[in-house]
């Protein structure tokens, strides 16, 4: 594409996107669609203009765009600098085709690295969430329904305290954590529980507990807040007709807290699919997650466009995999933002 | 029978505070009772403590003769409506009904045979599909009766359940209760702040004030023979006036207060010399011009600040010699007017003598 041309879409659309809701607003109010002070004299000339533009700028620049010119990149060849936006520039499928079969001149009918990468990242985010999930209900619920003001208090802290350090440093922690000469293997050996030490990292544990610890609050906070909102007394209620605690929780505490359920379990599967950190730090020399191959595409291999089709790969499936659970537990996806 | 519910010296502390003193108490089985008393006076706490969500820190609980130590409200023969019903909002009218069935494990069949006839009995068989936030107050209000019902409870417990409904709705849902309470001939526990309804639905009532349970009879014996000054006082509108005793004479007695002499009957058996209060309800003063004969009646006179005629009666606030107010409720009649100087009588067996606390 031209650089005229590029111009007129990165400035042409945002504008465009602006008029129709413009027009769609006015429509609405002639029509009586829309009632009450219209968004300007709710919020002022100034303040409402503000509003418009920061949020049109964050949305467009930093969210869309970017997107945009990824998928669009996805699309096309490989090629060098001085040869983009020429004849060779054509839109290709050639980098979906790559991830399914792999190179033209592999002797595999299939490119089974980096689907098996592939599905082990999915597979793997999947059980982690649901761990979390296990890990932090409790937790969530202690905090919510029966912790004191000063207890909850603490609690928090030492929720968030832990997060005030490094990502990578944590990830790094949790290696020396379980090394062979680490302190878990010590001391283990020196209570002469195992005779020669675990190999951890090699079984994946550090990375499985470096993802779980990673987003753990990302899970709890959620949790949390849905909790929090249950009445006490229908807890009470519950137990006053008769019903045992396991009941309690699977049938009145977590359909009210479904959309927090829904939310953090979004949040951590999101998150554990594309993270990059943990499994380059803490995975095992034999695991092969998906986003360091991603990354390498681009910054290895150099090939950009192949690291952008990969990089979409994931998206989609992530957000397509998110929808079909909630459409499962009837979830609107408005309703996990509560 | 055996009594359906016993207290027997049952305290609840929370730290220093004494949420309830020593109570002792005797609820029969079949009986209407309920605890009267203003808020923060202990009774929803005492009612917690029988459905079991607070342990008495010491004393006894009986429900059906049985001691209730360590049984935890599941596993209770009784049912709690919650002040705000507590209904579950996530699941159908029947479900809710269904609830403590199913917690039960009564097969499906023979639950949903059991949840029709509580949604006829309480008159909502149109409404058992619903959502919960589809029904009126009233109705919410019977499917949390239905929903305790449901597990057949000897004892339900109710916790100001009609305190969030309008005027009108609460004294149809005061009817619908008794109905209900008389049918099905279950003990029901009931705590309120309101008087009118404690009057009008209960066999007995206890009047707690303080953590402390004042007085148990029926309606009449509360409001005709109150036994303590705040048992007159919150039962009930009431006039009060402080004196010392003068004399005491066949179960009457004589006080000397600041508007003169009065007397009143004597129940709690007042000695002379002793401080008192000397109650008279608003409907047994009689008001007449100053001066004019007013038959066999003790008085003084006030001056008539405010006069509210509501048709049949007529509320009049007078101001006496002391600055103290008295209210007054005159039938029909001559209705006095503001400003006009009245004499207040009332006859000696409509006073009523009451030990003074020494707090007061």
């Amino acid at each position: 594409m031209g650089a005229t041309g590029g111009l007129t879409l990165v400035f042409g659309l945002p504008l465009a996107v602006a008029l129709f809701f413009f027009g769609l607003a006015a429509y609405e109010r002639r029509m009586g669609l829309a009632t009450g002070p219209g968004f300007f004299q709710r919020n002022g000339l100034a303040v409402g203009l503000y509003l418009v533009l920061a949020v049109g700028f964050w949305v467009f620049f930093v969210i869309v765009l970017p997107q945009f010119s990824m998928v669009d990149m996805s699309f096309r060849p490989k090629l060098p600098p001085a040869q983009m936006g020429g004849p060779k520039d054509v839109f290709t499928l050639e980098n979906y085709r790559y991830f399914l079969f792999g190179s033209t001149t592999s002797t595999s009918s299939w490119n089974w690295t980096h689907l098996k990468a592939f599905v082990l990242t999915i597979g793997v985010s999947i059980a982690i969430t649901l761990f979390n999930f296990a890990l932090c209900y409790p937790i969530a619920f202690h905090m919510a329904q029966s912790a004191g003001a000063a207890r909850l208090r603490i609690l928090l802290l030492l929720l968030i305290i832990p997060y005030w350090v490094n990502e990578i440093l944590r990830a790094f922690a949790f290696r020396v954590l379980l090394s062979s000469g680490g302190i878990i293997n010590k001391l283990l050996l020196g209570a002469g529980v195992i005779g020669e030490p675990i190999d951890f990292l090699g079984a994946d544990v550090g990375l499985y507990m470096g993802l779980s610890y990673a987003y753990l609050l990302m899970m709890v906070f959620p949790l949390y807040s849905a909790i929090e909102s249950l009445d006490k007394n229908q807890i009470e209620a519950a137990r006053d007709l008769g019903a045992p605690w396991w009941h309690i929780h699977l049938f009145v505490v977590m359909p009210h807290a479904k959309p927090g359920i829904a939310s953090g379990c979004t949040l951590v599967f999101m998150l554990c699919a594309g993270a990059l950190a943990a499994p380059l730090v803490l995975a095992g020399p034999r695991t092969l997650w998906f986003t360091p191959i991603v990354y390498d595409r681009f910054y290895q291999a150099f090939n950009w466009p192949q690291g952008a089709a990969y990089a979409f790969i994931l998206l989609v499936t992530c957000v397509v995999f998110v929808l079909l659970v909630l459409k499962m537990f009837r979830l609107s996806l408005g309703e996990i933002t509560r | 029978m055996a009594a359906a519910v016993e207290l027997e010296g049952v305290n609840v502390t929370f730290g220093d505070f004494v949420a309830v003193r020593d109570a002792n108490l005797t609820i029969e089985a079949g009986e209407f009772f309920s605890f009267l008393g203003p808020s923060g006076c202990g009774k929803t706490t005492l009612l917690r403590t029988i459905s079991g969500f607070i342990e008495p820190t010491r004393g006894q609980v009986r429900i059906g003769g049985k001691d209730m130590v360590g049984i935890g409200p599941n596993k209770r023969p009784t049912a709690l409506i919650f002040q705000n019903l507590a209904l579950f909002p996530m699941m159908s009218v029947a479900d809710n009904i269904g609830y403590g069935l199913r917690v039960r494990g009564v097969p499906k069949h023979e639950r949903d045979e059991k949840v029709k006839n509580l949604l006829i009995q309480v008159a909502l068989s149109e409404h058992g599909h619903k959502k919960v936030s589809e029904l009126s107050g009233g109705q919410k209000q019977r499917v949390a009766i239905a929903r305790a019902l449901a597990v057949e409870p000897s004892v339900l417990l109710l916790d100001e359940p009609l305190s969030a409904l309008d005027l009108k709705l609460r004294q149809h849902m005061r009817a619908e209760l008794r109905a209900i309470q008389k049918r099905v001939g279950i003990t029901f526990i009931y705590i309120t702040h309101d008087q009118g309804e404690a009057l009008t639905m209960s066999d007995r009532i206890a009047v707690m004030n303080a953590g402390v349970i004042e007085q148990v009879g029926n309606g009449r014996s509360v409001y005709a023979e109150p036994r303590t000054p705040f048992v007159a006082a919150f039962v009930g509108e009431n006039n009060q006036i402080r004196g010392r005793v003068t004399a005491v004479a066949d179960g009457m007695a004589t006080l000397d207060t600041p508007l003169g002499a009065l007397s009143g009957r004597n129940p709690v058996g007042l000695k002379a010399g002793e401080e008192a209060l000397l109650f008279v309800r608003p409907e047994a003063l009689s008001l007449v011009p100053t001066g004019t004969p007013n038959g066999s009646t003790v008085g003084f006179d006030g001056e008539a600040l405010d006069v509210a005629y509501e048709g049949s009666v007529t509320h009049v606030t007078l101001r006496v010699r002391t600055g103290q107010k008295i209210t007054a409720t005159v039938g029909g009649g001559v209705v006095p007017v503001s400003g006009e100087t009245l004499h207040i009588g009332f006859k000696p067996q409509d006073g009523l003598l009451l030990a003074r606390a020494a707090s007061h």
